[in-house]
């Protein structure tokens, strides 16, 4: 016995053939990269690069075929302006797909969000500021409904926005009673709802409030999912949810955290929406999830979760208004846009599965 | 022995439904030792280790740590109170650096007013502090700690997911299965990271269906079967096979060694 308690101590017979080996095991694999595997490592590191090529390379090439109509501060600006909803319900819809979720109910609570806002103006005769205090609140109670569905009750996010999507414009059309305010209405009584819609001019360039907060809302989140633990969370949990929480993530409060901060984001958008086409519409903003859904997607952040970045969404929603402007400024049938675009969310894809065989 | 057990359980119980998984289990573990848990399958070792580690909480019996008794309701309560566990699929985010996943859960954030207000991390601060432990472990061949993890080999993720344990594990660092997912070279590598860790003053429980690695490595085996612990043996006083008689049940234990 005592023989085999010093054998114990020592490598065992068959690893003795080990000090004889490569002693580098945990040594960094150093072997030179091939040019593609390079791109597929800068890639993985940059996710936002790809849409950022993407984006370039069309507003060179329009600017090529079209000349300065395109190619000028007011378009580029116009370009801005319209997708600044998209960009404002991308940032939702992006802090949703980064945990491995999707929200299918953010242009809903966008629209009743704005409904909110304007019918408890010109309704129940509140102060617009309050009016548009419930709008968010509005917002945020449908975002909480979400999350906690998703995390307390562990029903898969797809399934539960496609529910609460249907719900919450049911709630928007039954409470509205299909009734659109005017925008002369507007204009007169509650301005304030009208804020986002404001412009001003740097020489031809022309700017929304709505536009400056679109950026100023994409770099503040990228700020906080970059540079905060909840961010880093947020990237976790996308992750891999187990993990997360093994490591000391409080999973199902950051879950339902981001779905309430998606509600509010979505509540921006419906104030926003006022902004942008004058009126309170319980009809407008129908495809805006589709719509937020395409630009996360060419924007190069992964449906699976926890990978991408959110310049990446802006830079997505902006590929889409490039081709919009673009497109119809040549004269071409609309339907070419929608062919392109689809074209694009399929590469996108394409592109995110080869980055992620980096790791193999 | 002379000294006062670090970590004591009594009387575990833990039911799922009608199975019983622990069965007025004990367990002792004393400092500065390698403790390694055997059983068969089913012999209920992990449900052991998750209510040591906080993962489940038992239905009856108490754990006692440095003598006062703890309820933990979570693995992170157990975390704040120095019981770190390395899981068996290493509980890290592949998307993540190393440094991010070594601080996962406990971020730094950044004195004054960018951290207080705008709570930014610190990342040079965790990322230097990521690599000193990892140095001190020897493993600063991992070149670049802001690399994500998904790009390191098995063992090099084993090494990250034990010196996360390592830096923060202030009384117990728990492992479990840290050799299975691996080949020989980097099993040898783990088992030394293990020794090194215990050099540190840390004790260890090591839970392994390896049994050289278990003989190689632990000072005592506490030997587990049908949902409790049936003896705790010396691994110099016994063989492999005695120790696999006592644990499939071929071979009752030492009366001296259910007293231990």
């Amino acid at each position: 016995m005592s023989d085999a308690s010093a054998d114990a101590r020592r490598p065992q017979e068959f690893e003795k053939v080990l000090s004889g080996s490569d002693t580098s095991v945990a040594s960094f694999d150093t072997h030179t990269r091939s040019p593609i595997e390079k791109i597929q490592h800068f890639l993985h590191s940059n996710p936002a690069a790809v849409p950022l090529i993407v984006l370039v390379t069309s507003v060179a090439l329009f600017g090529l075929i079209i000349g300065g109509k395109f190619f000028s501060a007011f378009s580029m600006t116009l370009i801005l302006q319209q997708v600044a909803i998209t960009g404002i319900i991308g940032a939702a819809q992006t802090l949703v797909i980064l945990t491995a979720g999707i929200d299918l109910s953010v242009g809903a609570i966008m629209v009743l969000s704005s409904v909110v806002m304007g019918q408890f103006t010109f309704r129940y005769g509140l102060p617009p500021s309050l009016a548009i205090l419930c709008g968010f609140a509005v917002g945020a109670l449908c975002g909480w409904i979400n999350g906690v569905l998703v995390s307390y009750m562990k029903l898969p996010p797809f399934i539960v926005t496609l529910g609460t999507w249907q719900i919450v414009l049911a709630t928007n059309f039954l409470y509205s009673a299909n009734e659109t305010i005017r925008a002369q209405d507007i204009e007169a009584q509650a301005p304030i709802l009208q804020f986002f819609g404001a412009n001003f001019r740097l020489g031809n360039a022309v700017f929304t409030y709505g536009v400056v907060a679109m950026v100023l809302l994409v770099a503040v989140l990228w700020y906080i999912l970059n540079h905060t633990a909840w961010g880093r969370h947020v990237y976790a949990i996308g992750d891999d949810p187990e993990a997360a929480q093994l490591s000391g993530v409080r999973v199902n409060r950051v879950l339902i955290s981001v779905y309430v901060i998606s509600g509010l984001v979505c509540a921006l958008g419906g104030w926003m929406l006022i902004g942008r086409i004058g009126s309170v519409s319980p009809t407008a903003g129908q495809f805006a999830n589709i719509e937020s859904i395409t630009a996360v997607v060419i924007g190069g952040i992964s449906l699976f979760g926890g990978r991408g970045s959110i310049l990446g969404m802006l830079f997505g929603a902006l590929i889409v208004g490039v081709f919009q402007l673009g497109l119809r400024l040549i004269g071409t049938d609309p339907q070419w846009t929608y062919l392109l675009i689809g074209t694009l969310i399929i590469i996108a894809v394409a592109i995110d599965q080869w980055i992620r065989k980096v790791a193999g | 022995m002379a000294t006062e057990p670090l970590l004591t359980a009594r009387g575990l119980v833990k039911r799922y439904g009608r199975v019983t998984a622990l069965n007025n289990a004990d367990f002792d573990l004393y400092p500065g030792e390698i403790l390694a848990v055997i059983g068969d399958n089913g012999a209920g070792k992990s449900s052991l280790i998750k209510a040591i580690s906080g993962a489940v909480t038992p239905d009856e019996g108490e754990i006692l740590l440095e003598g006062k008794p703890v309820h933990f309701k979570s693995p992170m309560e157990a975390r704040d109170a120095g019981i770190e566990t390395v899981y068996q699929n290493l509980a890290l985010s592949p998307a993540l650096s190393i440094a991010d996943n070594m601080f996962l859960g406990r971020e730094i954030r950044k004195p004054g007013i960018m951290g207080n207000w705008f709570r930014m991390l610190d990342r040079g601060a965790m990322e230097k502090r990521a690599r000193e432990k990892l140095t001190e472990l020897g493993l600063m061949t991992i070149q670049n700690i802001s690399q994500a993890v998904e790009t390191l080999s098995g063992g090099q993720r084993q090494g990250v997911a034990v010196a996360r344990a390592a830096a923060f594990g202030s009384k117990v660092v728990i492992m479990d299965e840290p050799t299975a997912a691996l080949g020989v070279k980097e099993s040898r590598r783990v088992l030394e990271l293990i020794l090194d860790v215990k050099r540190r003053g840390l004790p260890i429980v090591l839970i392994s269906h390896n049994m050289p690695h278990v003989f190689e490595v632990a000072d005592r085996i506490h030997i587990h079967r049908l949902g409790r612990r049936l003896t705790v043996i010396d691994p110099k006083e016994y063989s492999m096979s005695d120790a696999v008689a006592f644990m499939t049940g071929a071979k009752a234990p030492p009366e001296a060694a259910i007293a231990a």
